[in-house]
């Protein structure tokens, strides 16, 4: 140890106490020498009054400790600095205990003081620093002071300090877990916190301390949804994914009966309908009709998380968009899922750690729900230069998406990555096309051909693979494909990958049969090289040699013997054992002969084929977006997540409590205490819940005077929330059926007049509905029945011609929701003949109203889709008339106005077959027989655009010709229409305000 | 949640250490290590690797890997999405984030951290409130450091953190306001052998550089609002005015950041601005094999294409090429078989090519795959999608800032299979 070396390559060493080195470099130089004489010099500057030497001094031991050197015996002398002046220096100082205090634990007390007194220090920053330094350092002895700390700092008037103190809450947890339910009242404090800063914080304390106290979310439920889009990032990762877990436990699977949710709201408004007809006498059965069935309803609390959470899919943050696509993929109902698909695609975009982790995922995810990545398909094209665990994956998604209609491109694509240098990714390609041939039976011959022919390429990892698969296929028909299995024999002189030879042998052994000259002669050949091959290669030997014993033991009865005696002194014991095993089967002997009796059975019993899974299909068993779902192996501190309940817990128990309102009836209290939890789009959501299936709210809808009005209400409720959804676009579903109700309220008032003629039916509708309670079980269905039929019908006179493709389209639109009871299914004829005459009398009056209600606006713009030298005279605007489609309520009408500017007659003017993305839909306009010169015509067409701006491309034809035209929506012709009265306008109004 | 931090370079040197709890020995790197071994190429670690008692999940960038261990269950994004911010945020106070540079600032660096994480939960991400707590190392302020003993740690707690804008540092003052904005957009493509595009999409980012005194409220409008198919903001963006108007509203943060990411969908036609015409072929018989490609424009909208480059990784079969391009350099590394060529503008009167042939390994047979040729391209002013910016206001300030706005087009994942 002499000092001389250690100086030479110590400069900083060289910096005497005297004479300090300013411009010195903490990170480099060799103080980190073994001789801890080294350190004498920074002990001294640590002792100096100087700031700045201090200051150097630190910022050497930091650089120490980052290089992960031992700087432990430094420890006196730094923490005597913790009240230094130079808030640097105390900074690094901390940094420094943080890091040694556990070792040092005595020593480490003498800085306690400091921080208490750092406590009630004026300034937040150091207040909060004290804390953060206080619960860091692990000294046991001093928990009761951090609990005090924690306690006093969760009511700071600061909420940066109460944020610090909700981070220190898991650092004492993990120090002394007997102080859980202590800190479990601080977090229960923490949680009623308003800030955005804090919740975050307070929700991992949660997540760490206690996740299964979820009964302390109840009442902050509303609060963190509303919070949740201005927190931080990371705050909304943590809380998303406890919000996950606890509307598992809270509320009812909305797939679970995903029929009942369309029915619903209609079944309220028959419950109003019956009312009316019977007069106040059928209010009880009315009543007793809801409680009995016990239909799914989203809870509204449910609605708000999913509401709250969809525009974070737009967030910058992986992490968070992750979050959210968990949340919707295990709590939406199916129609809503696909809005994750996009934001899952972008991601892809991402650095390749994220891509890495989305697409495990959405593998998993498109084992489930294929429909919703199909669009992206594209998406998961590989580019050579992807790193090979993002292609194998991609890879992955590809194959769970393939289907009939898009196995074509899924192949062809296939084939230029088989040709890729990447021999690993070729060996994937060579599995995924295996498994796309067993799911989709049509292309099986297809890709046996391909991988025939990749037999003779000349990588030899690749035709074994191709082997292995062949293999797998060849099992599912084998009888077809004698002559590939020849061709396998014949490169068992070649191949030497050990699986792909095991496998051939394998089949040629099962199918003997087809084989029958050739199997022994390859039997010959592994005989000569039995004691060469690998293990599995010599089991499959051995397999073969007795099933060819079995079928065909005049030729190959030495060979078996043979390789029997071979692998009695094997070197492995498996392979010992296999040949005492079969040799006791198949040789008939004195003993054994009860068995070898069955040796044909066992041996030769038909195989079932295998099943080619993804390696993805169990993982949605962990929640999405874990740890644990990425490893597919339990993490520790996994939180399960759990099953839906059968029966929805009481969820009044997050209504939270405001004394004032206590004498209120508790109708009236329960919408008052919403309202600040609703303010900004849903203030009046609260009514809801009369619709809801919980026996409070039944019973307060009984005690009102008349249901009618309950119904009216959640009507119009689901109104706003039809509002809502319009802002978030590609939700046509929901605002489909709030539609169909408002026009079905319309029907109803009508009702009443054609009642009288409606005969026996309408009659008959009477009998049903004002029979027993246990009857009334079944009304609301059969009166369905007989409705809905009519309500598509009312919508076809309009129309005439198209009448029947509307109502096809309206049904495929609305396929997801409806359930199939509700179609028409030959309703009975007596009822819809009257039925069909009330609602003749429905469209006379229908017509005259709705221009009075939504007259067009005046000057609306003409577009141009066919300019007029482009048409070769014809030329063609179109207009959104903003009035409603008569065809499909779905569709938007858009008047097209056709004007011949040439001087020969146009002919059949028609529209082609149209070229439509997804989901949106064409209501043609019937054909305009002839224009003549001059003249011009309007005719109105439906489109459905489906929420979204992108265009409707089509064709118009002529007799001659054909043009490519699109119509374009701007966003503001998007519209449904909505019936609202002009109170409801103005609450609606009111609410626009935008944040 | 974070347990602590690895930083290892390249050769396998931890050079950095940071523990936000207890200390995990650095000989939990050991599996690291061996993954990486067993990966062979950087690129194709694991993200994420299980050990006995840990975790490590870890993010490649900049040759160096930043490898955190953790404990516990935690969704994986949000730790990598985390360490990526890290790397952000290096690269933010340094101007690089390399092994030199950190090493250089290890105590910033290391002071950077431990605001970052709180026992292993982020604390403060912001690059514009960790600048307050921390100000970033500036020659000058060294000297002024060295020579007046201030410090580079601020004592008041960043207003940012406490106010609903908590991106935005307050008393920004600036003498000359401007504001900038990039768009830009990279077009991902794959063409197939024959020319026709197999998927095309544009992925486009708006970056701001915004120096403006005080809060402004600044409103962002395009002329087509529609074209931007799926878009992700940065959190200073108000999300309901977007859905509403399709007006980006939002006070930015101060300096540069990502005011917008989007995404023009495949469904739109993407135009293709330059086509390669290639012909490459191997002779079953003979050693040599023939080499010839083309790069041309095609939808420039009357731009030039310039900072073209191709690149190719051809197969292990090929042991030389001798080419010669019209224009430009062009380099063969016969270790690990990647030709590229910088070609530069390209001039639509004379198409820059590259000829030549190839030299084979003598008596293999000839490679069965086909080499992939990478493209890169820059075409100043022009957004290929069409996107234009219509309009900035700002309110909420008195003075004229001076805006200005610029379009540029890039590829981004541009390969063309032959």
């Amino acid at each position: 140890m002499s000092a001389a070396p250690a100086y030479s390559e110590d400069k900083g060493g060289s910096a005497g106490p005297g004479e300090p080195e300013y411009g010195h470099d903490p990170a480099s130089g060799g103080i980190f020498s073994s001789d801890y004489k080294r350190h004498d010099d920074l002990k001294e500057m640590l002792d100096t009054n100087k700031d700045s030497l201090k200051l150097e001094a630190m910022k050497r031991i930091v650089a120490m400790i980052a290089r992960g050197k031992n700087a432990s015996d430094l420890f006196p002398a730094v923490v005597k600095n913790v009240a230094c002046k130079n808030i640097e220096v105390k900074k690094l100082v901390y940094v420094y205990l943080v890091r040694y205090a556990e070792e040092q634990q005595d020593l480490a007390l003498l800085s306690i003081s400091t921080f208490q007194r750092g406590l009630k220090d004026p300034n937040q920053l150091i207040r909060a620093s004290a804390l953060r330094v206080l619960s860091s350092i692990r000294v046991p002895i001093i928990v009761p002071i951090m609990m005090l700390a924690i306690k006093e700092a969760a009511s700071d008037m600061s909420p940066y300090v109460r944020k610090t103190a909700a981070h220190a809450i898991p650092k004492l947890y993990s120090l002394d877990s007997d102080q859980k339910d202590q800190l479990i009242e601080v977090i229960e404090k923490l949680l009623a916190d308003k800030t955005t800063l804090v919740a975050g914080s307070v929700v991992m304390a949660f997540e760490e301390v206690c996740p299964e106290r979820i009964d302390l979310i109840h009442k902050n439920y509303r609060k963190l949804c509303n919070l949740l889009i201005d927190v931080e990032e990371w705050g909304q990762v943590v809380i998303i994914s406890m919000l996950t877990r606890y509307a598992r436990t809270q509320f009812l699977s909305p797939t679970q009966n995903e029929s009942l949710l369309e029915e619903n709201p209609e079944k309220a408004f028959y419950g109003s309908e019956e009312d009316e007809a019977k007069g106040p006498g059928s209010e009880e059965a009315a009543a007793t009709t809801l409680p009995a069935r016990k239909p799914y309803v989203m809870d509204p609390d449910h609605r708000l998380l999913l509401r709250n959470t969809k525009p974070l899919l737009q967030s910058r943050s992986a992490a968070v968009v992750m979050a959210v696509a968990q949340l919707y993929f295990h709590l939406a109902p199916k129609a809503e899922v696909g809005v994750i698909a996009k934001a899952l695609v972008r991601l892809l975009r991402s650095h390749s750690e994220v891509q890495y982790v989305v697409l495990q995922n959405v593998a998993t995810m498109s084992i489930k729900r294929r429909g919703m990545f199909e669009p992206y398909l594209k998406s998961f094209y590989i580019r050579s230069t992807d790193p090979t665990q993002i292609k194998v994956l991609k890879l992955e998604v590809l194959t769970n998406l393939a289907n009939e209609t898009n196995i074509p491109t899924v192949l062809r694509e296939f084939q230029t990555y088989i040709r890729s240098m990447d021999k690993d990714f070729v060996a994937a390609t060579i599995q995924a096309i295996g498994r796309c041939a067993t799911n989709i039976g049509r292309v099986r011959d297809t890709c046996l051909n391909g991988l025939v022919q990749l037999l003779s390429n000349r990588d030899e990892l690749v035709v074994a693979e191709s082997v292995v698969v062949i293999k797998k296929l060849l099992q599912m028909q084998p009888a077809q494909h004698g002559e590939i299995i020849k061709h396998l024999a014949k490169l068992t002189d070649n191949i030497q990958v050990p699986m792909a030879r095991a496998s051939i042998l394998w089949l040629i052994g099962e199918y003997c049969e087809h084989v029958p000259r050739i199997a022994p002669d390859v039997l010959r050949k592994m005989a000569k090289s039995f004691t060469a091959e690998e293990d599995i290669v010599k089991l499959q030997v051995i397999n073969l040699a007795a099933k060819l014993y079995l079928t065909n033991s005049k030729q190959t009865k030495l060979l078996t013997q043979y390789v029997l005696s071979l692998a009695k002194y094997d070197q492995n014991y498996d392979i010992r054992d296999r040949a005492r095993f079969t040799r006791q089967l198949i040789v008939p002997s004195e003993q054994g002969g009860a068995l070898s009796r069955h040796a044909k059975k066992l041996f030769l019993a038909p195989k079932p084929a295998p099943v080619l899974e993804s390696s993805f299909k169990d993982r949605d068993h962990f929640q999405l977006g874990s740890l644990s779902h990425l490893l597919n192996a339990k993490a520790t501190g996994y939180q399960e997540l759990p099953d839906w309940p059968e029966e929805a817990p009481d969820p009044s128990v997050r209504n939270v409590e405001v004394p004032e309102w206590t004498k209120c009836s508790s109708r009236e209290k329960r919408k008052e205490k919403e309202k600040p939890f609703y303010s900004d789009s849903e203030g009046e959501s609260g009514p809801t819940e009369s619709a809801d299936s919980d026996p409070e709210s039944e019973s307060e809808s009984d005690s009102k005077s008349s249901s009618a009005s309950g119904s009216g209400e959640s009507s119009s409720e689901s109104d706003n929330e039809d509002q809502d959804e319009d802002e978030e676009k590609g939700r046509s579903s929901e605002s489909e059926q709030s539609e169909e109700e408002g026009k079905k309220r319309q029907m109803k008032k009508r009702k009443k007049v054609p009642e009288g003629q409606g005969g026996g039916s309408s009659s008959d509708e009477g009998s049903d509905s004002s029979s027993s309670s246990s009857e009334s079980e079944m009304t609301p269905e059969t009166e369905e029945e007989q409705v809905e039929p009519a309500s598509w019908r009312k919508k076809a006179p309009p129309s005439s011609k198209s009448a029947p493709a509307a109502k096809e389209i309206s049904l495929l639109d609305l396929e997801d929701f409806t359930p199939p009871s509700i179609q028409p299914v030959s309703p009975p004829a007596a009822v819809s003949t009257s039925l069909a005459a009330d609602l003749e009398g429905l469209t006379l009056t229908d017509s005259p109203l709705a221009p009075s209600l939504l007259s067009p606006v005046s000057g609306v713009r003409k577009q141009e889709l066919l300019h007029r030298v482009a048409g070769e005279g014809l030329a063609v605007d179109y207009t959104f008339s903003r009035q409603p489609f008569a065809g499909d309520p779905h569709m938007v009408s858009v008047h097209i106005h056709f004007s011949n500017s040439s001087d020969t007659p146009i002919k059949g003017l028609h529209v082609g077959t149209p070229k439509l993305p997804a989901g949106i839909s064409i209501q043609e306009f019937p054909e305009i027989e002839s224009l003549a010169p001059g003249e011009s015509a309007t005719a109105v067409m439906g489109i459905n655009f489906c929420d979204s701006t992108q265009a409707a491309n089509f064709q118009l034809c002529t007799q001659t010709r054909q043009f490519y035209v699109s119509i374009q929506p701007p966003v503001g012709e998007l519209m449904a229409p909505v019936f609202m009265s002009e109170n409801e306008f103005k609450k609606e109004q009111g609410l626009q305000g935008g944040r | 949640m974070i347990h602590s931090l690895f930083l290892i370079n390249s050769s396998g040197d931890i050079f950095l250490e940071k523990h936000w709890k207890s200390v995990v020995s650095r000989s939990v790197c050991d599996y690291f290590f061996e993954a990486q071994e067993r990966a062979t190429e950087a690129e194709n670690v694991p993200p994420v690797i299980p050990t006995p008692h840990h975790y490590l999940l870890s993010v490649y960038r900049h040759k160096i890997f930043f490898v955190a261990v953790i404990q516990t269950e935690v969704p994986p994004l949000f730790v990598i999405e985390f360490l990526h911010r890290v790397v952000d945020t290096f690269q933010d106070y340094f101007g690089v984030c390399s092994e030199p540079v950190i090493k250089d600032n290890v105590v910033v660096v290391y002071e950077v951290l431990e605001e970052m994480l709180d026992n292993g939960f982020p604390l403060a991400t912001e690059s514009n409130i960790l600048k307050e707590l921390i100000k970033p190392p500036t020659i000058l302020r060294t000297v002024v450091n060295t020579i007046t003993g201030s410090t580079n740690v601020g004592d008041q707690l960043p207003t940012g953190q406490l106010s609903v804008v908590p991106w935005r540092r307050t008393g920004v003052k600036y003498t000359n306001n401007e504001a900038y904005f990039d768009v830009i957009e990279e077009i991902d493509a794959i063409i197939d052998k024959s020319g026709s595009t197999i998927t095309a999409e544009i992925q486009g980012v708006i970056d701001a550089c915004v120096k403006l005194t005080g809060m402004p409220d600044l409103t962002l409008s395009f002329m087509n609002p529609r074209l931007l198919d799926d878009v992700s903001f940065h959190p200073c963006v108000r999300f309901k005015r977007w859905e509403s108007e399709r007006i980006l509203s939002f006070i930015p943060p101060d300096g540069n950041f990502r005011l917008l990411s989007y995404h023009v969908s495949a469904q739109n036609l993407v135009a293709i601005p330059v086509y390669v015409k290639h012909s490459i072929s191997f002779r079953d018989s003979s050693s040599l094999g023939r080499f010839e490609i083309t790069v041309g424009p095609k939808q420039t909208m009357g731009k030039t294409v310039e900072g073209v480059t191709v690149a190719s990784q051809m197969p292990r079969g090929v042991l030389n090429m001798s080419l010669t391009p019209s224009q430009g350099t062009h380099a063969f590394d016969p270790v690990t078989k990647m030709l590229s060529w910088d070609v530069g503008k390209i001039n639509p009167q004379k198409l820059p090519s590259l000829k030549g042939t190839m030299s084979l390994q003598a008596g293999a047979s000839k490679p069965d795959e086909n080499p992939t040729i990478n493209l890169q391209f820059k075409i100043q002013q022009l957004a290929i999608s069409g996107l234009k910016v219509n309009r900035l206001d700002m309110y909420g300030e008195k003075y004229k800032p001076f805006k200005g706005i610029k379009y540029m087009t890039k590829a981004g994942k541009f390969q063309v299979r032959t």
